[in-house]
């Protein structure tokens, strides 16, 4: 091995890996450890170990026990975040998993599994405007629903009122995110091969007992992967929750994500807002690890 | 042949099954046709509803109000958007898939260590590194500026493809390589010559959705470009509501013209963007 050949291999090195590692550090590696040291000082750059956090936690923006669970909300941002996921995982998995299979063999399944992933396309600002769209008490298809089948007590602008509007957002966000869980569950019941059903029918199973027996376990790669996929998205939700509601009306629709941003660039309270931050990466973490570690199980 | 002449046939059973599927249909198609409906018809037709079709005058006027909104126009939003998502999709794509490569295929001390960051670096949320780098872009006299904003995906965007690039060049033979370096190519040139053609299907899906990704991004923006005139299209979005009361048409074709570009994204590269997306998320 000469010389010329050893600075050729480092002029090799230095090529193909610096511009990677020189941004990946400035521009996210230094940052997110100037957000973990922010979280633990004060304002003139202190050290106070945990007095931020305890300060957010017990603050009503952030769980407003006075309120939660016996009234309606606010309740605040880790309340409803928790909602958001109880609410929207079990309905996306379900959505995703049964359109799946009902849209195997139906004439124009094509078409409506595109309509279906438009809400993957969309960008999460227009997916707000449309969440705002369909509640709206005058020009909302919803309320014209209500209105048809007589549920007057309940025709209003549903993002308008505080006992409404998370509901509202949630339900909304289904409409937008079933889209990933239908192409993830599609692309995975493709590789279920027919004879597996054909035997099944064979030996007297029915469509029910074939669909809990056969395609929810052989699935469950899939579903491991879409129930982290969305519990990251629901950790970190922000966009639409923006435009639709602004986290309001009185907070009774802000999270995580929101909480976070209006403490920094609004009330410019970098500390606050970098404990905010740390809970929400600690919580996307846990999901992280718990994702590979699944993984790696499966493939034990 | 059998389970065809079968499925053929038509049963109460599969009668039932296609109402079921198209009623479901229904909750997904009947929101988005709500903003079709309302972008090109004039505001006095919607007081009733979009779905009330006893007058109907197609109009585009809405269309021509949006993009030439008086405080967000989004004509002036989707030049933006297009001049920081090029440059967002095409630099990480390169650097990201350099990195991969000399990952993959070059020894040196912490090649390991770096892999582990940069896999470790994937769970980490936006939020975590707003703050400092609005301070960091400040320094730089980068806020504010659409090179800040490229600069920002840019390395965000490597995070993701450095992964699918290095898993996509796992995939790939060595043995073209090894007769490129016997014939007395370089490293460069085994990587643009063999390296950079093989691997046109990957960059293909990467190239969707980092393009996808970065247009409908909001968050990264919105703490990025602040002046009225450089803000991108989805930062409008927000801008077009009032206070209290909403021009639906104009919103819904603000809507329909912010994502015809990344719909067009889709329907083109439908192949690779789905591939892209199973292939990032089941490993």
């Amino acid at each position: 091995m000469g010389i010329k050949y050893k600075l050729q291999h480092w002029f090799e090195v230095v090529l193909f890996t610096f511009p990677a590692i020189i941004l990946l550090t400035t521009f996210v590696v230094i940052p997110a450890v100037r957000t973990l040291s922010l979280s633990v000082m004060n304002s003139e750059g202190k050290f106070v170990g945990l007095a931020n956090f305890s300060d957010v936690l017990i603050s009503k923006d952030i769980l407003n026990l006075d309120r939660f669970p016996l009234q309606g909300p606010p309740w605040g941002a880790i309340p409803h975040n928790a909602i958001w996921i109880l609410i929207h995982l079990p309905l996306v998995v379900s959505l995703g998993m049964t359109l799946a299979v009902l849209l195997k063999d139906v004439w124009g399944a094509s078409f409506i599994k595109s309509v279906i992933f438009l809400g993957m396309i969309t960008p999460m600002v227009v997916g707000g405007g449309i969440i705002r769209f369909i509640f709206d008490e005058h020009s909302g298809v919803v309320n014209a629903l209500l209105r048809g089948v007589g549920l007057e007590q309940f025709v209003r602008s549903w993002t308008a009122y505080p006992d409404t509007a998370l509901l509202a957002l949630i339900l909304g966000s289904v409409i937008l995110w079933t889209g990933f869980s239908l192409i993830l569950y599609s692309s995975g019941l493709s590789t279920i091969p027919d004879e597996l059903y054909e035997a099944a029918e064979v030996d007297g199973a029915n469509p029910v007992q074939r669909f809990f027996y056969i395609t929810i376990p052989l699935l469950k790669p899939v579903t491991i992967t879409v129930v982290s996929m969305t519990l990251l998205w629901e950790l970190k939700i922000f966009d639409l929750v923006y435009t639709a509601t602004g986290g309001g009306p009185g907070g009774a629709s802000t999270v995580l994500a929101l909480r976070m941003y209006t403490l920094a660039f609004r009330a410019l309270d970098s500390n606050r807002s970098a404990v905010i931050a740390v809970l929400i990466t600690a919580l996307t973490l846990i999901v992280g690890v718990w994702l590979s570690r699944a993984n790696r199980v499966d493939e034990d | 042949m059998k389970t065809k002449n079968k499925r053929k046939k038509i049963t109460a059973g599969r009668l039932a099954i296609h109402i079921i599927a198209w009623l479901a249909g229904l909750i997904w198609i009947v929101p988005f046709l709500g903003i079709l409906m309302a972008s090109i018809r004039p505001q006095r037709e919607l007081i009733h509803g979009w779905w009330n079709l006893s007058e109907v005058n197609i109009s585009f006027e809405n269309f021509a109000n949006a993009w030439n909104h008086p405080t967000a126009p989004i004509g002036q939003g989707i030049r933006n958007s297009i001049i920081v998502t090029i440059p967002a999709t095409i630099l990480p794509i390169i650097i990201a898939t350099l990195f991969a490569y000399g990952l993959l295929r070059l020894r040196f001390p912490g090649r390991k260590l770096f892999l582990i960051i940069v896999v470790l670096l994937l769970s980490i949320p936006q939020q975590m590194v707003a703050v400092p780098l609005f301070q960091i872009l400040n320094n730089f006299g980068i806020l504010n500026k659409f090179s800040g904003l490229i600069i920002t995906h840019t390395a965000w965007g490597l995070i993701w493809i450095t992964i699918f690039m290095r898993n996509y060049l796992m995939t790939l033979p060595v043995e073209y390589e090894e007769a490129a370096s016997l014939d007395g190519a370089n490293r460069f040139q085994s990587f643009f010559k063999i390296i950079l053609p093989l691997s046109l299907p990957g960059l293909a899906s990467v190239a969707a959705l980092q393009f996808t990704w970065v247009w409908n991004d909001f968050f990264m923006a919105l703490i990025t470009l602040y002046e009225p005139n450089l803000l991108v299209a989805t930062q409008r979005i927000p801008l077009l509501k009032g206070q209290y009361s909403v021009d639906w048409g104009v919103l819904s074709a603000a809507s329909l013209l912010v994502t015809a570009i990344p719909l067009l994204v889709f329907v083109f590269l439908q192949k690779y963007y789905i591939k892209g997306l199973i292939g990032w998320t089941i490993k």
